[in-house]
């Protein structure tokens, strides 16, 4: 004690005045630099370090085979955790949101495509492949934003993985849909197949089937693996995240500052449509949070792939500059505090 | 040396999201087999790193009879070429066993 530079008599005789000091010794040690780090996660520190070392050209990168087997395990935890939670939850009362988190899905790409034609002028294709993208999610998003919830201590409904599912499809066929029309050459059902089986939608949802079968004393033995180390996962996840978003900051010069803008203000307003809803649905405050940010979200994996088979002429680069340059890094970095308090704002009465 | 056959082999580099696409259409146009890898570069379409799925290429392999790989490059040329970042080429080479190709 003596060496800290407290006064002897505090060892002996005074107990209180002991534990007292200690508690001062603490607070002065380890709470202070604990305090001023809450604010930023260390997964999103991780995020910023990948964007950084992008920007700065650095070697870094991620063997591809590990960013696949890192999306793997937070494909798979999402859907088991949704799982768990659906197996406590009585499939009529949900019915009624699902429905009405399929009609968003339709809704948001519809909204945003006469936006992009008229204020972007954009090219048919060009403008329906971006809508379809921002109708879509982002898992990697939801997976930002469920943590953010749990850091912060805000309970939300955990079955919502299945919304994620829900919200994959619709926005692809509708982009489609506006890029076409209802065209013969559209091959549907090669195109089902395509989306369908895709490695995400299959992981997720089988990861929901497997937690709604197992319940939550079944998957126990495999937590381990899949919610133990979800933050690790999710921080090398992130990491490589930034680093691809970094990538786009090239395309991002070439294409301007309409598509700088359109990947800030959509999901804003989206985030405002996802909330609204999430409210009207009777959400608790986590849940119109995650709502919100799964309506802001881009998607960047299942959404290109199918455009470029079914849209071919649309411009990759455009949407996923956006998508990944923009969005991804403004809802993972401020959108989702953001929406967390537009929810406590507008809906936390 | 055992005697050799004169074949083409056409090489295709393409982004991997026509994997599928472009495979059955080499089965269909009379290749008997292709290999594929995964691979990354730079061209006029820009850098294609293959740092996740979207953004990877593949390079295809074929070898086959001078008529097949005409046919071939034909039909990718009409199909891929204005949409998708894709190019090919074709060399000479000798094979062992011409049943084969």
């Amino acid at each position: 004690m003596n060496g800290f530079g407290h006064p002897v008599q505090a060892q002996n005789g005074a107990p209180d005045e002991n534990r007292r000091v200690k508690k001062h010794f603490l607070q002065n040690l380890s709470l202070k630099p604990l305090k001023t780090m809450t604010t930023l996660d260390p997964v999103i520190l991780f995020f910023l370090l990948g964007l950084f070392a992008g920007l700065l050209r650095s070697e870094l990168r991620l063997p591809p085979a590990i960013y696949e087997f890192l999306s793997v395990i937070l494909l798979i935890s999402i859907g088991l955790k949704g799982g768990v939670e659906l197996s406590k939850q009585s499939f009529g009362s949900l019915v009624g949101q699902m429905g009405l988190v399929l009609a968003l899905g339709f809704t948001l790409p519809l909204l945003l495509y006469p936006v992009l034609r008229l204020l972007g002028k954009l090219a048919r294709a060009d403008a329906a492949s971006l809508a379809a993208h921002y109708g879509s999610v982002s898992v990697g998003t939801f997976a930002a934003a469920s943590a953010w919830l749990t850091a912060h201590s805000v309970p939300f409904e955990e079955y919502m993985a299945l919304f994620v599912v829900l919200l994959e499809v619709p926005a692809i066929v509708v982009g489609i849909l506006l890029a076409r029309g209802v065209s013969r050459e559209t091959r549907w059902g090669k195109l089902a197949h395509e989306i369908f089986l895709g490695k995400g939608i299959v992981l997720l949802a089988g990861g929901l089937i497997v937690g709604w079968i197992s319940g939550p004393q079944g998957v126990e033995p495999i937590g381990g693996l899949f919610f133990g180390i979800f933050k690790g996962v999710l921080a090398l996840f992130l990491l490589e995240m930034g680093l691809i978003a970094a990538a786009q900051a090239g395309n991002l010069r070439k294409h301007g500052l309409f598509l700088a803008l359109f990947g800030i203000i959509t999901p804003l307003v989206c985030a405002l449509i996802g909330g609204s809803l999430g409210a009207a649905m009777g959400l608790s405050i986590g849940g119109i949070t995650l709502l919100a940010t799964l309506a802001a979200s881009a998607s960047y994996i299942a959404v290109p792939a199918a455009m470029r088979l079914a849209v071919p002429e649309a411009n990759p680069a455009l949407s996923l500059t956006a998508a990944l340059g923009v969005t991804f890094p403004f809802n993972v970095l401020v959108g989702i505090p953001l929406y967390h308090r537009m929810a406590v704002t507008l809906f936390g009465g | 040396m055992a005697t050799s056959h004169l074949r083409k082999l056409l090489t295709v580099i393409t982004e991997s999201a026509l994997e599928k696409d472009l495979c059955s259409d080499l089965e269909s146009l009379g290749a008997h087999g292709y290999t594929v890898t995964d691979a990354r570069g730079k061209g006029h379409r820009g850098v294609r790193e293959a740092a996740w799925d979207p953004s990877g290429n593949i390079r295809v392999e074929v070898v086959c009879t001078k008529e097949t790989a005409c046919a071939i490059a034909e039909h990718l040329k009409a199909k891929y070429y204005s949409n998708y970042a894709m190019i090919l080429y074709l060399s000479d080479v000798e094979v062992l066993r011409p049943e084969k190709f």
